[in-house]
């Protein structure tokens, strides 16, 4: 096994790692928690981060790519598969390896077409051939099929929720320590103590019922996924479940990985060009003005046209076919941060034309502060809540964002898996009769879930931080 | 006014010079043309004489910027430059990769976009307002908060669900409509009702809900309270204060919008195979017709422009208090 780190891998790593270092730089700061503790009061905000952090877990997992080392031997030396899996692939192997030979509904023990079959008195008739996998345990499927789905969800899901209720019971008697060593507790620690985070009981209880939900929907599906393809199959017999979970790391990655691109840029140019204003401003200026008045989808498809045409000229860059559609990936992650760093930058730079003319500001130059410093010390940390806002904001729309470039023919690369690719495959399916809309639905509806539990949170987010927002509410 | 809108104007000409290099360097200097010609021809039956021959099809064997062969002005003047990138000022785009004039192709597709675009526009924001204004008259009550809720839900659901299911709905399970196509004339009129209700259902989530934070800001205010105060209704409040102070924030996002709805909709047309601006738009990008995407990128820069001009001169309309100099 040679672990193999692709660039969007990297820059995942290196969000976590930001992520983590500045989650220990808030704690300290009792101000810079208070934000925080009101999210954590809201009970909406928490399930929703549940949920994410679900689908980011799933991410993580998807992000561990490495390739397997091949049973024959080249001189001693290992050979490695040329195919990249990742450590998601290997928990599931199951069901990226059991592919049938075409569409199959979901939990189906028959294939979607029919097909000559020799029956054993050397017949030949035309009829629904049993699927290789799906329901293969089944005597008699027509009987049966019913009985057993309903037992296996069942078992599944009490499983689930055995597993759910132990850790959450193994988390409430961790959160009931004495109240002396709170203050010394790490992070994430804090995060499950009501007391230190603010989260109150009926925050908590919220979170508790529905990680049971949660708990006992995974047990039933991942129960039912042994023996049947819970989702259907697609056109090459793939499993769609498998599909759907695949895709959720392509989401993720466009939707942080462009913030993380497009961060400096925003943040940089904003705060100079509010600082300094005078010509620093009208170059800024001049520069979000072109490129925001170039209609973005043209812009990307412009972008993205060219870069394809860059990566075909190169295909001895890439020593694997993954490591050419990650470096396209990663293309396309920059172009929309290239493309959406404008609305953001204006932002910032309304603000900061605001906050330079504040009393401390003008302290801080009449006692000969030099300007970098007033930034990282004075600026900077005063415009933080409205880059967070937006980033939470940004990354839903940049999860959509993703499924309509894919339609369009300028997304991620086909051998990706995402949501745009599944939807593009699937669109034609609609026509077929009987229909075929599995392949659809689950797509559709696994970015559902991660569109609005981001868009919860991110609400969350902004009622927390948004100085404005409060006040209106007080007031209403 | 008028000075202000020919500075204005002057004002956009370094704006298109500025995206015009952009697309230029993209298009040109990123790629050369004989990287354009390979992908077009196909890496592998590539020879340099079929190079030399898509590039003298296309016009792209010419010098980039500078050609030394030519005299006097052609030096500059004969460039790909000059011929592909300094032309669209005035509106010439050259040929698309099948031979026709993109600008004439452009006028003639304009009128379908327009019929689905401007209905879409004006239906849904009488919509999305109507609906916020609801939210904002039951504020704090539960109708708001499933009003809330349904938001966040229809601006979570992709945009290509609503084509997609509208479609199928429509036109598989109660056969209303065609599925697709267009007619001119008065026949187009049932080819259009079907994307138009699907472009606003798309809208409701997002917009209904941003219309609403801007209601409940303005009726935070003090003259909301004064005008409460002196016994206006809240119908009354709402339409004839409320709704008129918040003009000013609505028409910031909407008016920058409406004239790149000649632009028509991307997805809607290439769905619903109307023959508009937008599907050709999608075809040339699946074609990898360069020409009509550079033209297009330049048309959208330049209707941007017209729609940050045209916001400005509407804030003279709704407040008079707004003078432009």
């Amino acid at each position: 096994m040679m672990p193999v780190m692709l660039w969007t891998d990297a820059l995942i790593f290196l969000l976590i790692a930001m992520g983590i270092a500045s989650a220990w730089w808030i704690r300290q700061r009792p101000h810079l928690m208070l934000p925080w503790q009101r999210v954590a009061k809201s009970r909406v905000g928490m399930v929703s981060l549940l949920v994410l952090s679900l689908f980011i877990l799933v991410g993580v997992l998807d992000t561990l790519h490495y390739r397997a080392a091949l049973p024959e031997k080249n001189n001693g030396q290992t050979v490695y598969s040329p195919e990249v899996l990742s450590a998601f692939d290997a928990l599931v192997s199951g069901l990226r390896s059991r592919t049938e030979k075409t569409y199959s509904a979901p939990l189906a023990a028959y294939l979607y077409a029919k097909e000559s079959i020799a029956s054993p008195d050397g017949k030949v008739l035309r009829d629904y051939p049993r699927l290789k996998f799906g329901g293969s345990h089944l005597g008699d499927p027509e009987r049966e099929l019913a009985g057993d789905v309903v037992r296996r969800a069942l078992f599944g899901a009490l499983g689930g929720l055995l597993v759910g209720l132990l850790i959450a019971v193994s988390i409430t008697s961790f959160r009931r320590r004495p109240e002396s060593s709170k203050s010394k507790m790490p992070f994430f620690q804090t995060c499950w103590i009501p007391a230190s985070a603010g989260m109150t009981n009926k925050t908590w209880r919220a979170m508790l019922i529905a990680a049971l939900i949660i708990s006992a929907l995974i047990g039933a599906v991942a129960n039912l996924a042994t023996v049947y393809h819970v989702l259907g199959t697609d056109k090459v017999g793939q499993d769609v479940l498998y599909l759907s979970l695949k895709s959720i790391r392509t989401g993720l990655v466009i939707g942080t990985v462009t913030t993380l691109v497009m961060l400096p840029f925003a943040l940089l140019l904003g705060v100079a060009a509010g600082y300094f204003r005078g010509w620093v401003d009208d170059l800024i200026q001049y520069l979000y003005t072109v490129l925001s008045s170039i209609p973005s989808v043209l812009l990307i498809a412009a972008a993205v046209l060219m870069m394809q045409v860059v990566i075909e000229m190169h295909a001895d860059w890439f020593d694997t076919s993954a490591a050419r559609a990650d470096v396209r990936l990663l293309c396309l992650c920059l172009i929309l941060g290239v493309t959406s760093w404008t609305g953001l930058c204006r932002l910032l730079r309304g603000e900061t034309l605001k906050l330079r003319e504040q009393e401390y500001i003008q302290a801080a130059q009449a006692f000969g502060v030099s300007s970098f410093r007033i930034l990282t010390r004075h600026i900077v940390p005063n415009v933080m809540h409205i880059v967070l806002i937006s980033v939470v904001m940004d990354f839903s729309a940049l999860v959509l964002a993703e499924a309509v470039l894919s339609y369009v023919g300028v997304g991620v690369d086909p051998s990706t898996i995402s949501f745009g690719t599944m939807i593009n495959a699937a669109r034609l399916e609609m026509g077929r009769d009987p229909m075929v809309w599995w392949a659809l639905a689950s797509a559709f509806g696994f970015m559902l879930v991660l569109v609005l539990s981001a868009n919860l949170f991110a609400d969350a987010v902004r009622d927390a931080f948004d100085p404005r927002l409060n006040r209106t509410e007080a007031t209403t | 006014m008028i000075a202000y809108l020919i500075r204005r104007i002057l004002y956009a000409i370094p704006i298109l010079i500025g995206v015009n290099l952009l697309t230029f360097t993209l298009f040109f200097v990123v790629n050369t043309p004989d990287d354009m010609a390979r992908m077009q021809l196909g890496i592998k039956r590539v020879t340099p004489d079929a190079i030399a021959k898509w590039k003298q099809q296309h016009g792209y064997d010419k010098p980039v910027l500078y050609n030394t062969g030519a005299t006097g002005a052609g030096k500059l003047t004969d460039t790909i430059f000059f011929e592909k990138s300094a032309s669209m000022f005035v509106f010439d785009f050259g040929y698309s990769d099948d031979g026709r004039n993109i600008a004439r192709e452009i006028q003639t597709r304009m009128m379908p976009s327009l019929a689905i675009a401007l209905p879409t526009f004006f239906v849904g924001l009488l919509i999305y307002i109507t609906f916020a204004l609801l939210m904002t008259l039951f504020r704090g009550s539960a109708l708001d908060i499933a009003g809330v809720a349904l938001c966040v839900v229809l601006m979570s659901v992709s945009g290509l669900f609503y084509i997609i299911g509208g479609q199928f709905m429509a036109s598989k399970l109660w056969h209303w409509m065609p599925i697709s196509g267009y007619a001119g004339g008065l026949d187009s009129i049932k080819f259009v009702v079907l994307p138009i209700i699907i472009g606003v259902a798309g809208g409701v989530g997002s917009s209904s809900r941003w219309y609403r934070t801007i209601f409940l800001e303005e009726i935070g205010k003090d003259y909301v309270r004064t005008a409460r105060a002196k016994g206006v209704s809240e119908l009354h409040v709402l339409f004839r204060h409320v709704l008129k102070n918040a003009m000013i924030p609505i028409l910031t996002g909407v008016v920058v919008v409406i004239p790149l709805l000649f632009m028509g909709s991307l997805l809607t047309e290439s769905f619903f195979g109307i023959p508009g601006l937008g599907s050709y738009t999608i075809d040339a990008i699946n074609s990898q017709d360069f020409g009509v995407v550079r033209a297009m990128v330049f048309l959208g820069s330049v209707l941007y422009i017209v729609g940050l001009i045209l916001t400005d001169v509407s804030y003279t309309v709704v407040d008079p208090r707004v003078r432009l100099q």
